[in-house]
């Protein structure tokens, strides 16, 4: 009897944190993982408004890298999500190593650069779509200075639309990602830097060979978190250019809402978004490969 | 129509009283002043006759965030007593057994008699009544500041041949020839006008609502290209994005010489004090004065289970069709009545032009459905054309390769 008095308020507390988080642990199985077999599964039918369970193999595959609009929407996020990544990255950096010199004001530059970030993407389209309309923005102040034949109206063209999606997003993201660096930098310990000055390095090569290396594992997560912003990209694209002019600047989450949602074409919009899902995981899975595999070695 | 305004949402007012039927549910997306004002009558109408009003306003866009609230009530079997959907997508409804038969309320007030062929088609599925017109809208007009006209030398053009010449002429004169917003509805909504001034009523009919592959590869699909090739340069260059008021805007304020737009634009005319005939012309767009593209927006009935709601959705019906409601309702919104033989000299010009128009089509074959606002197709299909539409106009594609990608993209869309 004793034994078993003596295990019951164990037991309770052993499960407490069990039960605590089943509820958590049920709707995230069911409303993630659930809801993404549920998509798999949707993309393999010719839905259309509703679902329907008329499975049709890889009709709504061959549909979608059939359509045009589709690889308009490709093409953009990989130019989007290249340039995007790289110019955040390298300004982002550049930014952080300045902040980094020890100079004046500092917290108030870094809640400057930092404060893009406090405002959603839709206001930031909404914003740069007025900046960068010829009629209303730059091109006009410039002109109105008395430079008559500037241009500058990305905005209303069909092939360089996108680059506008990448200007206001880089505005948006530096900021953070010069945060995450310069947090890096505060973790990098003082006397390596003494040692290299020492050793005869100049600032640049010791942040070149010594500090930019220790740096990696920052890089690593600013990669994750840009790229997958990119590929989920959809608000900034609403607001800013309504996947216009015509269709050139849509991102695959775009394609992927009109077609699910306004088209009728559940089935295409389901194909659309197992790609985008695929897209992520072959990002996040070697990320998280290469983590774990960290973590074994003790880190 | 697209009106991006908040909504005044009328906050669910449900005054009970104790000889009251049932409630009806009413989803729909008119928010905007005149339309909001426009669904209030209904409401009126329905509390006279005893019927309590639940409203449900979604606002946004033309109306897909209404159809996605839709759609989740539906399934999850709950849909409300009636919903604002148009054209194919009635029929969608049909064939998914959502909706209710008043064909009991539709025989007893002659609704066969009251409406037109055309528009009564639309409304049945399976030959029964499910829904019930509030209105039309004619979609193929040229609305011009005369004004600029004289200006520039220029008459009002009647084909697009014409059109392109008289253009070139206001452009010479300093002004913009198109208020256009770049936005792919409204460049099928010239796509259309293009469609149907080059092609005429037939050719329209048969490659645009029956989508039959010869009529859409044939040398007139080329020549629709062309000509809306044609019409990129007479737009200004800021026009990507802009919104369909905007542009309406730009003709009332003397920027630009014309739009080609629904009759709710003349709701922007009469806001600004112009006068039709007077300020502004309204007339057939260019090749299309004996035809009408139609565009009707119309309440469909979802199927209850309790008799009580049953009744006063009947109730509802009625009184959509009734001449008090049909009145008011397109007075305030701009377009002409569904129903025939409607007293109309509270109507002004342009809306008995759109009348005569309207009867005058209906027997020649003139009188067809607008693909650019869902009447003619499936979803699906009306945004494949739209994509090629506003891919096209958007970029320097030739005749022949705009041809080529129309036929691709709706034969996928299928």
């Amino acid at each position: 009897m004793s034994v078993s008095k003596a295990k019951k308020p164990m037991t309770l507390e052993s499960l407490l944190p069990k039960i605590v988080l089943a509820p958590t642990t049920a709707v995230m199985l069911v409303c993630m993982y659930g809801f993404m077999i549920w998509t798999g599964a949707l993309s393999f039918t010719k839905s259309r408004m509703l679902p329907q369970w008329d499975f049709v193999g890889f009709d709504q595959y061959a549909k979608l890298f059939a359509n045009p609009r589709w690889d308009v929407a490709l093409n953009n996020l990989v130019v989007f999500g290249v340039l995007f990544i790289a110019v955040s990255l390298l300004l982002g950096l550049f930014l952080a190593i300045l902040l980094d010199q020890k100079i004046r004001l500092e917290g108030t530059l870094r809640t400057i650069y930092l404060y893009p970030m406090a405002v959603s993407f839709v206001v930031t389209g909404t914003a740069w779509k007025w900046i960068l309309n010829p009629g209303l923005g730059l091109e006009k102040l410039v002109r109105d200075l008395g430079f008559e034949n500037f241009e500058f109206r990305w905005l209303v063209e069909q092939d360089m639309a996108i680059y506008t999606i990448v200007i206001a997003a880089v505005w948006q993201s530096s900021g953070f990602v010069m945060a995450m660096f310069l947090a890096g930098l505060r973790g990098v310990d003082d006397s390596l830097i003494k040692a290299a000055e020492i050793d005869g390095a100049s600032k640049m090569k010791a942040y070149w060979y010594v500090i930019l290396p220790i740096l990696r594992p920052v890089f690593f997560s600013a990669i994750v978190i840009l790229s997958h912003i990119a590929i989920k990209s959809f608000d900034l694209v609403q607001a800013l250019t309504g996947g216009g002019p015509g269709y050139a600047s849509d991102l695959p989450a775009n394609f992927m809402y009109t077609y699910a949602f306004n088209r009728a074409q559940m089935g295409v919009g389901a194909s659309s978004a197992m790609i985008m899902l695929m897209g992520v995981l072959a990002i996040i899975v070697p990320y998280l490969y290469s983590e774990l595999r960290g973590g074994k070695n003790g880190r | 129509m697209i009106k991006r305004t908040l909504a005044a949402c009328v906050a669910a007012a449900t005054l009970s009283t104790a000889a009251q039927a049932a409630d009806v549910e009413v989803l729909h997306y008119w928010t905007s002043g005149g339309e909001a004002k426009s669904v209030a009558y209904l409401k009126e109408k329905l509390t006279e006759a005893g019927v309590g009003w639940k409203d449900f306003a979604v606002a946004g866009g033309g109306g897909e965030n209404a159809m996605t609230v839709l759609k989740s009530r539906a399934v999850s079997g709950n849909p409300p007593t009636a919903a604002q959907i148009k054209g194919p997508s009635i029929q969608e409804w049909g064939e998914l057994g959502f909706l209710s038969d008043i064909d009991s309320v539709a025989k007893a007030n002659n609704w066969d008699a009251l409406l037109p062929g055309v528009v009564s088609d639309v409304m049945k599925h399976d030959g029964k009544y499910v829904a019930a017109p509030v209105n039309v809208h004619r979609v193929n007009w040229l609305w011009a500041n005369p004004e600029i006209f004289q200006k520039s030398g220029a008459t009002i053009p009647t084909t697009w041949d014409d059109f392109l010449v008289q253009a070139k002429k206001i452009q010479d004169a300093g002004y913009i020839a198109l208020a256009h917003g770049g936005q792919a509805w409204q460049d099928a909504t010239v796509f259309e006008a293009v469609v149907l001034g080059v092609g005429g009523p037939e050719y329209y009919q048969k490659a645009f609502v029956e989508l039959d592959a010869d009529a859409l590869n044939s040398a007139t699909t080329e020549e629709v290209f062309r000509v809306f090739g044609e019409i990129r340069g007479l737009v200004d260059e800021n026009s990507p994005g802009r919104d369909w008021n905007v542009a309406t805007s730009m003709v009332i304020n003397g920027e630009a010489a014309m739009q080609i737009m629904g009759d709710w634009a003349k709701g922007e005319f009469t806001v600004a004090g112009k006068t039709p005939g007077v300020d502004y012309a309204c007339v057939a767009a260019p090749g299309t004065s004996g035809s009408f593209t139609f565009n009707v927006d119309s309440f469909a009935f979802f199927a209850q289970s309790d008799a009580d709601a049953q009744k006063a959705q009947q109730e509802m019906a009625k009184q959509i069709l009734g001449q008090d409601f049909q009145k008011v309702f397109n007075l305030n919104k701009g377009s002409i009545p569904a129903r025939l033989g409607m007293a109309r000299d509270e109507f002004d010009s342009c809306a008995h032009a759109s009348m005569d128009a309207f009867v005058s089509s209906s027997q020649t074959g003139g009188l067809v459905p607008s693909f650019a606002h869902g009447m003619a197709v499936p979803e699906a299909v009306s945004g494949a054309i739209y994509d090629t539409a506003t891919n096209f106009f958007n970029s320097d594609q030739s005749a022949a390769d705009g041809k080529a990608q129309l036929i691709a993209s709706i034969q996928s869309a299928m």
